[in-house]
C-alpha cells in the first residue's frame, strides 16, 4: 500500500499554518509525539501550550485563548477529545461560539493494537449532538492537509478526526476540499456509496468491483458529517434512491445515521448502513476488526447487489 | 482618595450591589442569592477600584478580564456591570426572562462585559488561564481575575488549571476564592470537605493569601499587595465569607443557595442591607 497516516498530514499542515499565522496555537495534552505536533512545538514554542495529561483544562485554556483572538487546535486522541472534554467543548467552545478546533488522532479502529480504550468509535456521534459543532474526517493524507487548512480558515468549532496508521492515497495534491461539501469520486446511477475517513479506500474498491460487474456507482467522500451536504444526499435520494453508507464509526449517530435522518424525512429511498455494529473493538489487526463488523469490500458489494434484486 | 475614604466608598458600593442583586432575584422569582451576597464585597473592590476596564468599550483588548467561574452567582456580576453602566440599570428587571441579555448563567454573546460564558462549575478557571497566557504571549499588561467558589474547588479541573497557571508563570492571574463553606446540598464540610484551601493553592505553587472576605480594608490591602508583587506566580486570595452575607435570615442557611425571596422576605432583606453602617 502506498499511503500515509492522516495524523502526519495534520502535523505538517499545522506547522505550515503556524508559520504563516502567529495566532495559530497548538494546545497539547502530553501526546504531541503521537499526534505529530512536536515539530510545531520546537519551531513555534511561542504558539505552543502543553497542559499535560489534563484534557478538560486543555479545552478551557483553548477557549480562553480564543477569546483573545487566537485560533487554538486542541490536540489529543479521538476518545479523549470527544468524551473526556465533551462538556467543556459544549460549555466553553460551542455555546459561546468560540473559534477552537479539536484535532484528534486515533480515530475509529486505526489504533487497532491499542485496544478498545484507545479506539474512538463513537466520537463523531457524540460531538455531532452538540449545537454549532462541525465534525469531519478526511479520507487520506492529501485531503487531511487541505481540510486542516480549511478548518483554520473556518470561523467556529471544528472537530477533525485522523488516523493513527497509514491509509492509502486516494487523491493527489491538487484535489480541493470544502467543509460541508461532499467530494464526488465517481458519478453513477445504480447505487450511491457514501463513505468517509480511513474506510474510503474500502468503499472505492467496492465501487470498482461493482463497476466491473456492470453496475454504475456514485461514490461520495462525505468527509464532513456535520453540517451534512444535504444537496448531495438529496441528489442521491432523488436520482438513485439506493444508498450504502460506510464508516469506521459506530453505525449509531455517525455518517449512516445522518444520511438515514434525511432519507426518512424525505420518505423515499433505502439505506444500508455499514459500520461498527454498536460494539467495542479489542487489540487485534485492523483488518480483523473491520471484518468482524462487516466493513469489507465483499459486504458492500453484496449489499448493493441485494438492493438491485 | 485616601485609604479610609476608598474603603468607605467600596463598602457603599457593596451595599448597592447587594440591593441590586436582591431586586434582580426577587423580580426574576429565581436565582442564587446566597453566593451573590457572599461575593459582593470582592465584586465591589474589583469593579469600582481594581479592574482596569472601559465600560463604554467592553471588548477593549487591553482591558482586565473577569471570569465568574461560579457562574450561578451572576446576579452580583450583572449588578456590577449595571452599576458601571455596561447596560442601562433597568435591564436588571429582565434577569432570567426570555430574550434578556441577563441569562440565568452568563452568556458572553449577548451581555456586554461578560468575558466568557460560564455556568458549568470548574471550567471558568481554565479559560482564565488561557486569557492570562494570551496576554503574556502578546506582551499585553492586562490582568485576569477569576472568582471561584469553595465548593467548586471539588472539581478536578480547577486543579488542572492551577497546575498550568503555575507552569506558565501566570503572575497576571488573580484567583479569588469565595470561601463561604456552603454548597447546594449542605455545608462543604458535610458534602465534601475542601480542607485548607489557601494551603492547597500554595502547595500547588501559587502565591496565596487568606483574608476575611467581608473586611474591605483587608480586601483593598491584599489586592494592593498582589498588584505590587514581583513573584512570577499566580495569585490567590482565599476570602473567608458568609453565604447570604448582609441578610440575617439568609446567612449560613443552605436553602438560600438557590431560592428567591418572596415579597415579605425581600422587603426585610432590603431593609437590613440598607441599615448596615458603612
Amino acid at each position: 500500500m502506498t499511503g500515509k497516516a492522516t495524523r502526519d498530514a495534520y502535523g505538517e499542515a499545522i506547522l505550515e499554518l503556524g508559520r504563516e499565522n502567529k495566532d495559530i496555537y497548538v494546545v497539547d495534552a502530553d501526546i504531541g509525539k503521537s499526534c505529530k505536533t512536536v515539530p510545531f512545538s520546537r519551531e513555534l514554542p511561542g504558539q505552543h501550550v502543553n497542559v499535560g495529561i489534563a484534557e478538560q483544562n486543555a479545552c478551557g485554556v483553548a477557549a480562553g485563548l480564543a477569546t483573545c483572538g487566537k485560533i487554538p487546535f486542541v490536540t489529543t486522541y479521538a476518545v479523549f477529545g470527544s468524551m473526556r472534554m465533551s462538556e467543556q467543548i459544549r460549555q466553553e467552545v460551542c455555546y459561546p461560539k468560540l473559534n477552537v478546533k479539536i484535532a484528534c488522532s486515533h480515530g475509529g479502529f486505526t489504533p487497532a493494537n491499542d485496544g478498545a480504550s484507545h479506539q474512538g468509535v463513537e466520537d463523531m456521534g457524540v460531538l455531532r449532538s452538540i449545537p454549532g459543532m462541525t465534525v469531519l474526517m478526511p479520507a487520506d493524507y492529501y485531503a487531511a492537509k487541505k481540510l486542516v487548512k480549511a478548518a483554520a480558515d473556518y470561523k467556529g468549532a471544528v472537530y477533525l478526526r485522523f488516523t493513527r496508521d497509514p491509509v492509502p492515497f486516494i487523491y493527489d495534491e491538487d484535489a480541493e476540499f470544502e467543509i460541508g461539501k461532499a467530494y464526488k469520486l465517481k458519478e453513477g446511477k445504480d447505487v450511491a456509496i457514501i463513505a468517509n475517513g480511513d474506510i474510503m479506500s474500502v468503499a472505492l474498491k467496492a465501487a470498482e468491483e461493482l463497476e466491473a460487474k456492470g453496475h454504475s456507482v456514485r461514490l461520495l467522500d462525505m468527509h464532513t458529517i456535520k453540517p451534512l451536504d444535504e444537496e448531495a444526499v438529496n441528489a442521491c435520494i432523488d436520482e438513485i434512491g439506493k444508498i450504502i453508507t460506510v464508516e469506521d464509526h459506530n453505525i449509531l449517530n455517525g455518517l449512516g445515521s445522518a444520511v438515514c435522518e434525511m432519507v426518512a424525512e424525505k420518505g423515499k429511498g433505502i439505506v444500508k448502513r455499514i459500520g461498527i455494529r454498536d460494539q467495542f473493538g479489542e487489540s487485534a489487526p485492523y483488518e480483523y476488526l473491520l471484518e468482524k463488523n462487516g466493513i469489507t469490500v465483499d459486504n458492500i458489494v453484496k449489499s448493493a447487489e441485494r438492493m438491485f434484486r | 482618595m485616601n485609604r479610609n475614604d476608598k474603603a468607605v466608598m467600596l463598602r457603599e458600593k457593596a451595599r448597592e450591589l447587594r440591593k441590586t442583586a436582591l431586586i434582580m432575584i426577587h423580580t426574576a422569582g429565581s436565582g442564587h442569592p446566597g453566593g451573590s451576597l457572599s461575593a459582593a464585597d470582592f465584586m465591589a473592590a474589583l469593579y469600582f477600584d481594581e479592574l482596569n476596564i472601559r465600560p463604554g468599550d467592553p471588548t477593549w483588548p487591553d482591558r482586565d478580564r473577569f471570569v465568574l467561574s461560579k457562574g450561578h452567582v451572576c446576579p452580583i456580576l450583572y449588578s456590577s456591570l449595571a452599576l458601571r453602566e455596561y447596560f442601562p440599570y433597568e435591564t436588571i428587571y429582565t434577569l432570567r426572562k426570555q430574550g434578556s441579555i441577563l441569562q440565568g448563567h452568563p452568556d458572553m454573546k449577548v451581555c456586554p462585559g461578560v468575558d466568557i460564558s460560564t455556568g458549568s462549575l470548574g471550567q471558568g478557571l481554565s479559560t482564565a488561564v488561557g486569557m492570562a497566557l494570551a496576554g503574556k504571549r502578546d506582551g499585553r499588561s492586562y490582568r485576569v481575575f477569576c472568582l471561584v467558589g469553595d465548593g467548586e474547588c471539588q472539581e478536578g479541573q480547577i486543579w488542572e488549571a492551577v497546575q498550568s497557571a503555575v507552569k506558565y508563570e501566570l503572575d497576571n492571574l488573580v484567583i479569588i476564592v469565595d470561601n463561604n463553606n456552603l454548597q447546594n446540598d449542605n455545608t462543604c464540610d458535610v458534602v465534601m470537605p475542601t480542607g485548607d484551601l489557601r494551603f492547597k493553592f500554595e502547595a500547588f505553587g501559587c502565591e496565596a493569601y487568606g483574608i476575611d472576605g467581608h473586611d474591605m480594608d483587608q480586601i483593598v490591602d491584599v489586592l494592593e499587595t498582589i498588584r505590587e508583587s514581583e513573584k512570577k506566580l499566580p495569585k490567590v486570595v482565599v476570602g473567608k465569607t458568609v453565604k447570604g452575607k448582609g441578610v440575617s435570615f439568609m446567612e449560613n442557611v443552605v436553602m438560600w443557595h438557590g431560592m428567591a425571596p418572596d415579597k415579605e422576605q425581600f422587603d426585610t432583606a432590603m431593609k437590613e442591607v440598607e441599615e448596615v453602617t458603612v
